[in-house]
């Protein structure tokens, strides 16, 4: 595959009239623009990180096929069948460059890309099953019309469940067990792929990329993949005199905790004042607004001159008015949640950061039942602090939240929505 | 423990020569296929007088294996998987990248301990094993042979005694030794059908409207009549209260319950019968209620089998199985606590192995010691007819069944492997 810089693709001579799933058993050759190698892999990214979140919930696999259905026409659908089959080849390939390098990432492409591609091979039918089966290059006999004679080493989990019969070291596999099988051999073959890329990655490729690809690989891992929430939206725009009521009505329990917490202590760290003052900005705090805000409680613990002195600049910075002027985006939760909050701070994500005691503290303070906050618990026990979030949100606005939550000024805004939509003309 | 003379004996008395041919698969340098230094690769581990356990031990030869063992001393020997590279020069090879010291073949093996049945074993019980409860072990190995023949098509199965109170099986088809641990543990899972620990009644649990046909030809083979015939009669399982209540807690319906027990409390003094007999009776009583009963809840629907499975079907230990890293007891060593000598067991003929008629190390001395008959594990002439022997029958048995069937395929598989290879024509080579 070959990576040019913004000159028009050759167009794709294959007509493909069926979605077509393709093995990615060999990098194609085509040519890719710089920034679609980029924005495809983005894509593909926010349908994996859509996997793991349907996984993560618990959900069945006919839920997943459904969720994966939905997210693949989002974000990889193309009224071209071609463009669309060219779209899915180059950014399986583009972040699998990026997650061959360590084996956390390893593990982690291998199991969403696995469970995309079953579920996908799911939603085909029988012929269509049975042909991806062929390009396997597996030794398979067709039997009656709906089975097939397979030796019993390919289809471990099916024996290991007894869920086929086998004779003389032939197992013979139903229509509907065939997922097993070929999930098998994509998984196995992925897992040497893996292997086979980090040896290049590291032998050839990120030398040879050093000012061009290696830049955008190594950052596509961390990439969150939401909206950057640093224009403020319709349901973002809120003034001074209704701050208050809206960090109890919308704030996510981490930008609740830090504002009740500056109008407590009159004070913040540099880490809470990143984490609240962003989210605020993207939530439609103007400039003025944000510098009167933190002067009023500022000056109550160190006077009005020395906030000018010291904490004005770094407001106005935020906002993109001094230094390097770049306007900075709002963290997203896997920022937060990364934070290494220490004695003295207040930022970070409660999930993750509180002691247990303290977290139901602040739990039953946002009105959480005792049921709810059990649910949330399991959740944050299991390390999944977004979905805990999420959970929360769900329990105080006594709604589902099927996205889940993974930024806080997305929070903010669908909370705010619902609470628009019931009382469309107060503020809320 | 053994004295140092002892020692000597065993150490004499094992099968150098055979265990070697054996674990060559064929690679005996004859033929320009052959490996030379597969045997090289394989893993031995010794265990010696004071716990001492020494891994990773390779040899090129059968006499310099022989000459180890006879200065180590070790009273344990075990065989491990064979390597990428010699286990001795493991160090030398990283644990990433292309050059990496793994296993890459290694018998299909099986390991299956009495100690496992304590809770439906009622003669004995621990490291304890008698004709009563024995059979247990013989009805595994036919559960399991069978299936291993005809389900997976493995034909060169070795089963062995372990000296004390369980068997091993080895499966030794290249395909076997090929498989992955993946594989390895479907395999194990395939058989594994008893999920027990203290905290569940119902220890199997049959789901689905039929049987596995694996489980159904078991049942119908051999899990059935050995419940209704030798069990009964060995361990009569329902002739106390303490005894049926166990059974009665593994059907799911209350009701049955209290109608068995009442049944059987009233008629707990009044029978003459013999504690058998009173088994079987109740045995029949159970079948029937269930029989008409059975439609109540799906959970009871196949209650009888799951009963019959619960005391009669193989338990393996899975661990052994699951990773080609596992080391297994070498076959002819001898058991440190009984003085046993590991001998293979024919699995067409099970039911006439007796494992308190195994020759002890004791045994086998007195007999050099008289002078008895001639007995020269080491000696390579099959046809020698007048070794009589204690150990004689059962390396007789170890070469004719397993060996010699074993090389010959193994053979064929290197000259075609290496005709392949460079596609010369059939009459060039001959052995």
């Amino acid at each position: 595959m070959e990576v040019i810089r913004s000159q028009k693709r050759t167009a794709s001579n294959d007509v493909v009239s069926n979605p077509k799933i393709p093995l990615y058993l060999t990098a194609p050759p085509l040519e890719v623009r710089l920034e679609e190698f980029e924005l495809f892999a983005i894509d593909r990214l926010r349908v994996l990180k859509g996997v793991s979140d349907g996984l993560a919930r618990g959900k069945n696999p006919k839920e997943m096929d459904d969720v994966v259905d939905a997210l693949w026409k989002e974000h990889m659908r193309h009224s071209d069948a071609s463009e669309m089959l060219n779209k899915d080849i180059i950014s399986h390939f583009v972040i699998r460059l990026v997650y061959c390098r360590s084996d956390e990432l390893k593990k982690w492409f291998l199991s969403m890309e696995t469970a995309l591609f079953r579920h996908r091979f799911r939603l085909r039918n029988f012929e269509a099953q049975r042909a991806i089966v062929g390009e396997f290059g597996l030794p398979y006999k067709a039997v009656t019309g709906a089975e097939l004679e397979v030796p019993f080493e390919e289809v471990p989990d099916l024996v290991a469940g007894r869920r086929v019969l086998i004779q003389k070291g032939h197992a013979f596999v139903a229509g509907s067990q065939l997922v097993s099988l070929v999930v098998t051999q994509f998984r196995s073959h992925i897992s040497k792929a893996l292997i086979l890329t980090n040896r290049k990655w590291m032998t050839t490729i990120r030398e040879r990329e050093k000012d061009r690809l290696t830049p955008i690989v190594e950052a596509l891992s961390t990439t969150y993949v939401g909206p950057d929430y640093s224009q403020s939206s319709e349901y973002a725009d809120i003034s001074l005199k209704d701050i208050d009521q809206v960090s109890k009505s919308s704030f996510p329990l981490c930008m609740r905790h830090l504002f009740e917490k500056l109008r407590e202590d009159h004070h913040l760290k540099h880490g809470g004042r990143m984490q609240l003052g962003l989210f605020l900005k993207g939530v439609g705090l103007k400039l003025d607004d944000a510098l009167a805000f933190w002067r009023a409680e500022f000056s109550k613990k160190v006077g009005s001159e020395r906030f000018d002195k010291e904490y004005a600049y770094g407001i106005r910075h935020n906002y993109g008015k001094e230094g390097k002027r770049t306007d900075y985006t709002p963290y997203a939760c896997q920022k937060i949640i990364s934070s290494a909050p220490g004695a003295g701070d207040h930022h970070g994500c409660p999930y993750r950061h509180f002691s247990e005691d303290n977290l139901r503290a602040a739990l039953g303070r946002m009105g959480l039942s005792s049921r709810g906050m059990e649910d949330v618990m399991d959740k944050v026990r299991n390390k999944h602090f977004q979905l805990a979030c999420t959970l929360t949100f769900e329990a105080v606005y006594g709604t589902s939240c099927d996205v889940g939550i993974n930024h806080p000024n997305q929070y903010f805004e669908e909370s705010q929505k619902i609470l628009k939509s019931k009382t469309p003309a107060a503020p809320v | 423990m053994f004295i140092t003379s002892e020692f000597t004996t065993a150490r004499n008395l094992f099968p150098y020569t055979d265990i070697h041919k054996w674990l060559s698969y064929g690679h005996d340098g004859k033929h320009p296929g052959c490996d030379e230094y597969y045997f090289g690769r394989r893993e031995f581990s010794f265990t010696l007088e004071n716990d001492v356990y020494l891994r990773y031990k390779s040899f090129k030869s059968v006499s310099s294996l022989e000459h180890a063992i006879k200065s180590c001393f070790p009273y344990k020997i075990d065989i491990g998987a064979v390597y990428s590279v010699d286990p001795d020069k493991r160090h030398a090879y990283s644990q990433t990248g292309t050059n990496v010291f793994t296993p890459v073949e290694r018998e299909l093996v099986f390991d299956i301990d009495i100690t496992d049945y304590d809770d439906v074993r009622y003669c004995c019980s621990g490291a304890d094993v008698c004709s009563k409860c024995w059979p247990l072990m013989t009805v595994a190995i036919k559960v399991i042979h069978t299936s291993l023949k005809e389900d997976f098509g493995f034909k060169h199965i070795l089963w062995v005694f372990s000296g004390r109170r369980g068997v091993h099986c080895w499966v030794c088809d290249p395909k076997a030794r090929r498989m992955t641990n993946e594989q390895r543990s479907a395999v194990a899972e395939y058989f594994r059908v008893y999920k027990g620990n203290e905290n569940n009644a119902r220890k199997v649990a049959l789901m689905g409207y039929s049987l596995h046909p694996f489980l159904a030809r078991s049942y119908v083979d051999f899990l059935k009549g050995f419940f209704e015939g030798e069990l009964q009669a060995n361990q009569s399982i329902f002739s106390t209260k303490d005894k049926y209540d166990k059974i009665l807690e593994m059907i799911s319906d209350e009701d049955i319950q209290s109608e068995l027990r009442e049944k059987w409390e009233k008629s707990a003094n009044r029978s003459s019968l013999s504690e058998e007999a009173i088994s079987l009776v109740r045995w029949e009583q159970l079948k029937n209620t269930l029989q008409s009963k059975k439609h109540k809840a799906p959970t009871l629907r196949m209650c009888v089998e799951e009963i019959v499975f619960t005391f009669t079907y193989p338990r393996i230990d899975l661990e052994v199985s699951k990773q080609m890293n596992h080391l297994l007891k070498a076959p002819f060593c001898v058991h440190p606590k009984t003085g046993r000598v590991c001998v293979p067991i024919d699995p067409n003929n099970c039911d006439e192995f007796d494992p308190l008629a195994v020759p002890t190390l004791s045994q086998l001395i007195e007999e050099i010691n008289s002078g008895g008959s001639k007995m020269d594990v080491d000696d390579d002439d099959d046809d020698d007819d007048t070794d009589t022997s204690l150990l004689g029958k059962s390396i007789k048995f170890f070469r004719s069944s397993f060996l010699e069937p074993l090389l010959k395929s193994c053979k064929e598989e290197i000259e075609s492997s290496y005709k392949t290879k460079i596609g010369k024509s059939k009459d060039s080579f001959s052995w």
